[in-house]
């Protein structure tokens, strides 16, 4: 093993020199600095400790990252720190309010929409956005929305009863996403 | 006055919602990437472009130049301290860092050490290696032909057939199928596939050179196993750590499957990184790597014969395979055969002969070898039977499931020895069949598709009636390096009546904090609430050889339910102590002891845990605790029937599941919502071969499919609307009747699937097509059968 | 996965990101979405100096009817192009925004982006042929017009030079008659296709076929035109053996190669039965169908 001289400090996140941003996360305003090729989600997971936003491939492709950015659901990992200079994140840690579970996490407990979890804060993510624009879909609609986010456990079927349930309570006079 | 019946909140057989989700739905699990200790350092590995080379050169110096890089470790660092090598558990050897060559595109080359993730990926990138590519042999057929190039070298026998294995009675079944007056014969290739849990695989490796003492933090299914084999592992590399120093934390699992049963080189090196730096080093793999290089399942190419009488009985099966293993045989396989329980496969019918034989063979692919959801060799031995009885209900023009019904092992030869020598508990798959066939209104689809015929329209009713094998399981025919499967649970019950459970398995998703307290809510008859279930950390759990195969419920929950009738049975004295009365006449009823004759008069668990530690009887021991450690007597069987619906679009070859129906039985439920949970996931993991997943190699041992964006999982728009039901034969010989449910529904439903478009496809002669049935077979076989028939 | 290092830039005006183009000589990529451009970074398969970011420049993000066009800005995202009232006469653009990926990439994913890739499995080339779109292409020099059918060079190449980009994206106005389809299958969802066809044509007052555009994704080293497939359906009533025969030629303009998404004879069996279909739908949604 050959060990190389020029490694005095340690850094926790950064290699090259830093940019400083400005990002709402959950409601709260965060300063920070980071690199430019930075991913949201290493800025998340590594910087803040939001360690509930998951990492599932390298490709774009299983949706396990998704968070809310301006409203919006998207892939934390392909989409740069850097960018959300000045916008709003949301990650699973935001869904609950005051203590309350979201319509969409009590769903998915109650109808068993998860097994190892893994896959579960995109999903919620992806579900909650999509119920914002969608409060009263088909079973075909939520399937469509959910085609982007693979869980390998549940076999989607309890996620699309999930989703159902937490549409009806959001319906329900009082509900909100 | 209505009596209502006896009641504890959570016990078995109620939809309990699971305790574990409360921290997952707040984004609040512990999965190993999330595990951050002081001064952690990160690896990253180095993998070779070729699938056989020899390594001519590693040039460092780049990136020893990137900052934040620390080492490069390669496989000439490793051997000097023994561990360039490591045993497999099927007595072959594998690499961990290869000392001069590389077996398979993606092969571990080399690791970098940085401070920092982002830095150790640069550091990889910077890595440069001189290879002088070598003959490359991909095709497991031409490996064992005469001069072929020897992979293995190292090894005594210079050739590249690693066992032969056979079971049964050659003689008598070669005689049956000769005087058997139809006899069907089919090649079936079950190809590579991974298993692709959404988390990969990881660990933090964490050696406190002051104390003597390794931590490591792993994604493992098996801690204690791994612990064991850490402690081997690590004398002979001339390192003695008491194994009482080891400590392996299995913290949150984002599935398994069987992926996370093996040891990978990722973790030794990042271990041995440890231990050479004293600083906690981290390696997380990306799914290009958990793709390519992790154990692979299944590379099954069966030749499979079964035959039967002219009146339509089935008589003696033979099946020739071979085995595609890799570079070495590295399988996760804790059975005493090297094909694991293959010899399932006569499935669910009474064959009166059968023989199964299996060769394996090297090329240049990962090792590996495990088992994709199901006990090892399960699916690849349900498929096949399943297929086969398709095809000799075609040959003799019986229908399918009337075949099935008139050829099943009745439910009252159970026990049942089959031909291939297990012992089946129990089963009724008659009723599983009728069940599914009544649920799906089997005979108005067989009129709709004789209507659809005439119309020229595709669509095909396919069958499953599989038999599964899981819960390994009985010492006789299981163990890993010598170590029995039995399962752990240590219960202790405080004084306030709350349990703490530890066992020695670890769930990955299977939901185990609630079955097992479901279980002692209804052995104990204390509330789900009070139950406190806790696994993966070694230096507390009990030992156990973890979770796979099924075998949670059946091994570590019987062991829960026979500590908790440990506990009774000294609760039993207290309590009669508490009722002055002679423990004789005082019985467990209705979650209380009650005195026999006086049902009112009784004590809960609650009460008598207080006194176990403030007023236990005279000259007896205080506190109210038990461990069990389970050997399980036999496997159990689940089984099941599966309909399924498909449609077929002619121009395009694409397949539509439109229905499908499963009925299963795994004996007792637990979690009526969890055994279903496992049951839609099952059946997604099956659909999954069937229809998608297939890793391929081209001529130059290139990795065909080695992401996500080739390496095709379900999406929940391919993915039916799962139908489910079951029926209820308990296990005989589990304490609880239980059998276990997670993978029944993988292995049953392939074959249902196959069986499906096969049947849709019939018009065209078509008897057989491969899995993954992408839509060009489909259309594939419509144009070869079109051409046959002159167009 | 970790993308190499490089230099970010987010210019406020189209001049500044052509004036950070010619500074990197080639060596700056331009980030839009990012959805093809990322996961390529991560696995390293590109290692551009610089990324410069164009979704902070204003007015890049429209969907607008306007003179003789629908004129799309290549920062619209794809779910915008697909929930806009302006596309509500184009089909065609909504089908195919429908098939790209899944619908939270399309979140970000551009269109801009997905004309621009050069994929040839990217969805929305083959729909910009099919309607005659044309491109802006903006540089140094100022800014030129590109039709669809002659911007894509090759796979990954088109006729964006290293130091310019699209400003605009462009296709005819529809016009009473006019019926669109696109039509795509896949081995799985938001897998690259096996084959997509893209159809638009136009009705005249005897219900003959006044115009058509069939272009071609996935099968070739571009999107490809499918020309003399268009061109054979002008002028006729679009009957059964026109259609049919329409298809045919679309499959034999089609140059597919084999690989895991199956033998090139199937994809060319594939697009018959796309075409035809997708000119069945077409002449339907012409005559005021869905």
């Amino acid at each position: 093993m050959a060990l190389s001289s020029n490694t005095s400090t340690v850094r926790l996140t950064s290699t090259g020199p830093a940019t400083h941003i400005r990002v709402t996360i959950n409601g709260t305003a965060v300063e920070a600095d980071v690199e430019p090729r930075t991913l949201l989600v290493h800025f998340l997971r590594e910087q803040l400790g939001l360690t509930g936003t998951h990492i599932g491939c390298d490709t774009t492709s299983c949706g396990a990252c998704t968070v809310h950015l301006d409203g919006k659901a998207v892939r934390s990992c392909t989409v740069l720190a850097i960018q959300t200079d000045g916008r709003a994140v949301r990650t699973v840690e935001g869904l609950e309010e005051g203590g309350k579970l979201s319509p969409v996490q009590a769903g998915f407990t109650e109808q068993h929409g998860l097994q190892c979890g893994f896959c579960t804060p995109g999903m919620m993510m992806t579900a909650t956005a999509f119920l914002q624009k969608n409060p009263n879909p088909t079973e075909a609609e939520i399937r469509d929305a959910i085609r982007g986010n693979l869980c390998r456990c549940t076999g989607y079927l309890n996620i699309v009863k999930a989703i159902q349930s937490a549409a009806e309570k959001m319906r329900a006079p009082g509900g909100s996403p | 006055m209505s009596v209502s019946p006896p009641h504890v909140d959570g016990g078995m057989g109620q939809r309990v919602q699971r305790k574990e989700d409360a921290r997952f739905i707040r984004g609040k699990g512990t999965y190993i990437d999330d595990v951050k200790l002081p001064g952690m350092l990160y690896l990253d590995i180095v993998r070779s472009p070729y699938a056989h080379a020899k390594i001519t050169a590693i040039h460092t110096d780049k990136a020893l130049k990137v900052p934040g890089v620390l080492a490069v470790i390669t496989g000439k660092d490793l051997d000097a301290h023994k561990l360039a090598w490591m045993p497999t558990l099927m007595s072959d050897r594998q690499m961990v860092l290869p000392v001069d060559t590389v077996m398979y595109q993606a092969q571990e080359v080399a690791a970098v050490l940085a401070e920092t993730r982002y830095a150790a990926a640069d550091g990889v990138a910077a890595v440069e290696v001189d290879y002088e590519p070598l003959p490359v042999v991909v095709d497991p057929f031409k490996a064992l032909e005469p001069g072929a190039p020897v992979l293995r070298p190292d090894r005594k026998e210079q050739s590249n057939h690693i066992w032969h294995w056979e079971t049964g009675d050659k003689a008598g079944t070669d005689a049956l199928l000769r005087s058997s007056a139809v006899v069907v014969a089919q090649d079936l290739y079950i190809p590579r596939i991974h298993v692709s849990s959404i988390e990969t695989c990881g660990c933090i490796a964490n050696w406190d050179g002051v104390n003597g003492k390794l931590t490591v933090w792993m994604t493992t299914q098996a801690p204690h196993a791994i612990r064991t084999v850490y402690a081997l592992v690590l004398a002979g590399a001339g390192i003695p750590v008491p194994e009482a120093n080891i400590r392996i934390i299995s913290p949150d699992i984002g599935g398994g499957f069987g992926g996370k049963v093996p040891v990978y080189p990722g973790y030794v090196i990042a271990t041995a990184a440890s231990v050479l730096t004293n600083h906690p080093v981290k390696w997380i793999e990306d799914r290009s790597e958990n793709i390519q290089a992790d154990s692979f399942a299944r590379d099954y190419h069966i030749h499979a014969e079964v035959g039967a009488t002219k009146d339509g009985k089935v008589t003696a099966l033979r099946v020739k395979t071979l085995a595609d293993h890799g570079y070495t045989d590295a399988a996760a396989n804790p059975s005493k055969f090297p094909a694991g329980l293959f010899h399932i496969i006569t499935g669910s019918y009474p064959f009166a002969k059968a023989f199964v034989e299996v060769d394996a063979a090297y090329t240049n692919k990962p090792p590996g070898g495990i088992a994709y959801r199901c006990s090892f060799r399960v699916t690849e031995a349900a498929f096949t039977i399943e297929r086969m009885i398709d095809r000799l209900a075609t040959q003799l023009h019986i229908d399918p499931a009337e075949f099935r019904l008139k050829n099943f092992i009745p439910p009252e030869a159970f026990p049942y020895q089959s031909a291939l020598g297990w012992t089946y508990d129990s089963g009724n798959y008659g009723g599983a069949l009728r069940k599914a066939m009544e649920l799906i209104d089997y005979p108005a689809l067989r009129a709709e598709q004789a209507e659809k015929r005439k119309q020229g329209e595709l669509m095909g009713i396919g069958i499953s009636s599989f038999t599964e094998i899981v819960g390994a399981g009985p010492a006789h025919t299981f163990d890993i390096l010598g170590i029995k499967m039995f399962d752990s649970a240590e219960v202790r019950v405080h004084p306030t009546g709350a349990v703490l459970a530890r066992f020695g398995t670890k769930s990955q998703g299977q939901g185990h904090e609630t079955t097992y307290a479901q279980i002692l809510a209804e052995e104990l008859g204390i509330p789900v609430g009070q139950i406190k279930v806790e696994e993966g950390d070694t230096d507390t759990a009990p030992y156990g050889l973890g979770t796979y195969a099924s075998r949670s419920t059946p091994t570590a929950g019987a062991a829960a339910a026979m500590a908790a009738r440990r506990i009774r049975e000294k609760a039993q004295k207290i309590a009669a102590h508490l009722l002055e009365v002679s423990p004789a006449d005082v019985e467990w009823k209705d979650y209380a002891f009650r005195v026999k004759g006086v049902p009112s008069k009784s004590k809960t668990m609650a009460e008598v845990a207080f006194a176990a530690y403030t007023n236990p009887p005279p000259n007896s021991e205080a506190g109210l605790e038990a461990t069990y450690y389970y050997d399980p007597p036999n496997m159990t069987y689940p089984f099941g029937s599966y309909i399924c619906v498909v449609d077929l679009d002619k121009e395009t070859g694409q397949v539509h599941i439109r229905r499908f129906v499963a009925v299963d039985d795994c004996g007792t439920v637990i979690n009526p919502m969890i055994v279903e949970g496992q049951v839609h996931g099952g059946l997604t993991m099956g659909l999954a071969p069937a229809l998608l997943e297939e890793i391929q190699y081209d001529a130059q041992g290139n990795i065909r499919g080695g992401s996500f964006l080739d390496y095709l999982l379900p999406t929940a728009v391919e993915t039916p609307h799962w139908e489910t039901a079951r029926t209820v034969t308990p296990s005989p010989h589990h304490p609880l009747g239980a059998k276990g449910i997670g993978e029944s529904a993988t292995v049953g439903a392939p074959a249902a699937i196959a069986n499906a478009v096969v049947d849709a496809l019939a018009p065209y002669g078509v008897t057989h097509i491969d899995i993954p049935i992408h839509p060009w077979k489909v259309w594939a076989a419509i144009h070869a059968g079109k051409a046959a028939k002159g167009g | 996965m970790i993308p190499p290092a490089f230099e970010y830039h987010a210019p406020g005006t189209v001049a500044e990101t052509i004036g950070l183009l010619s500074q990197y000589n080639g060596e700056a990529k331009i980030l839009a979405g990012g959805h093809s451009l990322l996961p390529l970074m991560k696995l390293r398969l590109a290692e551009p100096r610089a990324l410069i970011d164009i979704q902070r420049i204003p007015n890049l993000a429209y969907v607008k009817e306007e003179g003789e066009f629908l004129k799309v800005g290549p920062v619209t995202r794809v779910n915008d192009l697909l929930g806009s009232p302006a596309t509500a006469a184009y089909p065609i653009l909504r089908d195919a925004a429908r098939e790209i990926a899944d619908p939270v990439v399309r979140n970000l994913g551009t269109v801009g982006g997905n004309l621009c890739h050069g994929d040839p499995g990217n969805d929305l080339p083959a729909c910009w042929i099919a309607l005659g779109g044309e491109m802006t292409v903006t540089g140094a020099k100022g800014s030129r017009t590109v039709p669809a059918a002659s911007f894509y060079q090759d796979t990954f190449v088109t006729a964006v030079g290293p130091s310019e980009m699209l400003t605009e994206a462009r296709v005819p106005k529809a016009r009473p008659g006019q019926g669109s389809s696109y039509f795509k299958i896949e081995k799985r969802v938001g897998d690259f296709a096996i084959a997509g066809v893209a159809t638009s044509l136009v009705l005249d007052g005897k219900g003959r076929i006044a115009s058509a555009g069939l272009g071609l994704t996935g099968v070739g080293p571009t999107a490809l035109a499918a020309g003399d497939a268009a061109q054979s359906l002008v002028g006729q009533s679009p009957d059964a053996a026109h259609v049919s025969h329409a298809a045919k030629l679309a499959a034999e303009a089609a140059k597919p190669s084999s690989d895991l998404r199956g033998p090139a004879e199937y994809k060319r069996a594939v697009v018959e039965a796309l075409a035809r279909r997708g000119i069945e739908r077409a002449v339907a949604r012409a005559r005021g169908g869905k």
